[in-house]
């Protein structure tokens, strides 16, 4: 270390600040929409099933999976063995 | 018609309760009547930023609970008699702070007064999303600085989605408010730039208040900035954040701390 180097300026750090913030958000909100949309979509399965067969709230799991080409969405409901399903 | 408007901000610490008390008081002084509303249930401190501790006798609890009448537990300030503060209680849980409690006192505070100010409580529990429900105008409080703003972010998306306004379909109006801005800092380019933050949350800017010691030294006389020494540049940064908040279009200024002054005109249009 010589005396100049006191004189010299530590390189910004804003401008990292900035970009690690910006991936970060496109890849958070994202995430929040989907997980609003996994919501949306079991509603209204749920309104769709009620109509034929009546089913407990917490039987029916809607999974979204991400990848990169595709997305999966498994919807996974249970019914009580007594259930008649035809009409 | 009267506004109620929420001060929020996610993360802890970043000055809603210092907003709330300043940005009460500027508007206030104009006239206007004004109650701010303390909704951080267990660790309330908007009451000695006002400089009211020793008077509160009942609060928002009691009030949401039915135990004690709206009138009673207002505190209207001894310097300001169109200003009055709705104390949290210190000792009770926020469990206890009902939707339809809040919507009922919320209501009646509406048919009081012009201006209803909530100060949120930091995170995303039943308190803040409480504080926010019925605003018609949220203050997102930011430093800049990553992980305030990301929290704005978070913010900003449940305000979106859980407030009565999104609900029913409505535009809730929201507003950056810069807090803590240290411009010595910024000039070293250590601190994000009023731009990165805007562009990043991309809600129109209410105003920019610096770094300052007038703001513990006000706090610390339980003087809302605004009220305490009205050239502060504290106190003059929150007076023209209420004046945008008004509708008025007022340049916005970024502070410049070298000779103490305002400085640089900023050419940006205000919110
Ligand atoms: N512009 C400022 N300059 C200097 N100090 C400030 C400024 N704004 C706030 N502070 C200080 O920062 C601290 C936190 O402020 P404040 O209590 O307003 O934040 P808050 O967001 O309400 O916190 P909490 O999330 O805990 O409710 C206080 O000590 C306050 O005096
Ligand atoms: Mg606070």
């Amino acid at each position: 270390m010589n005396i100049f180097s006191l004189f010299q300026r530590q390189p910004s750090t804003a401008p990292a600040a900035r970009e690690r913030l910006q991936v970060l958000l496109a890849h958070e909100r994202a995430e929040i929409g989907q997980s609003d949309l996994v919501a949306v979509l079991r509603e209204e399965i749920l309104a769709v099933i009620a109509k034929h067969v009546s089913v407990d709230r917490d039987k029916v799991k809607v999974k979204m999976d991400k990848g990169d080409a595709v997305s999966t969405l498994a919807v996974d409901i249970e019914f009580p063995a007594a259930t008649r399903l035809a009409h | 018609m009267s506004t109620v408007v929420v001060v929020t901000s996610g993360k802890g610490g970043v000055g809603k309760t210092t907003s709330t008390a300043a940005l009460g008081a500027a508007i206030a002084q104009t006239g206007e009547s004004v109650c701010v509303v303390d909704f951080d249930v267990g660790l309330r401190n908007l009451d000695l930023v006002m400089g009211a501790e020793r008077r509160v006798v009942y609060d928002l609890i009691n009030v949401v609970q039915g135990d004690a009448k709206l009138a009673q537990a207002l505190i209207r300030d001894k310097r300001l008699d169109t200003l009055a503060l709705l104390p949290a209680s210190q000792t009770r849980d926020k469990d206890n702070l009902t939707p339809e409690g809040v919507e009922r006192v919320m209501g009646d505070l509406r048919s009081k007064f012009d201006w209803i100010i909530c100060d949120s409580p930091a995170g995303i529990e039943r308190g803040a999303t409480l504080a926010m429900r019925h605003a018609d105008v949220a203050i997102v409080v930011t430093n800049p600085e990553v992980s305030s703003v990301r929290d704005s972010d978070r913010m900003i998306g449940l305000l979106d989605a859980k407030t009565a306004r999104a609900e029913r379909g409505e535009r809730i109006d929201k507003h950056l408010l810069l807090t803590r801005y240290d411009p010595q800092r910024a000039e070293r380019g250590d601190m994000l730039k009023v731009d990165d933050v805007l562009e990043i949350l991309s809600i129109p800017l209410l105003g920019i208040i610096p770094e300052s010691v007038d703001v513990l030294r006000a706090s610390n006389l339980g003087t809302p900035v605004t009220m305490n020494d009205g050239r502060s540049a504290p106190a003059q940064a929150y007076r023209d954040a209420a004046r945008r908040l008004h509708g008025e279009a007022l340049p916005i200024v970024i502070p410049e701390e070298r000779r103490g002054l305002f400085g640089k005109l900023f050419s940006r249009r205000a919110a």
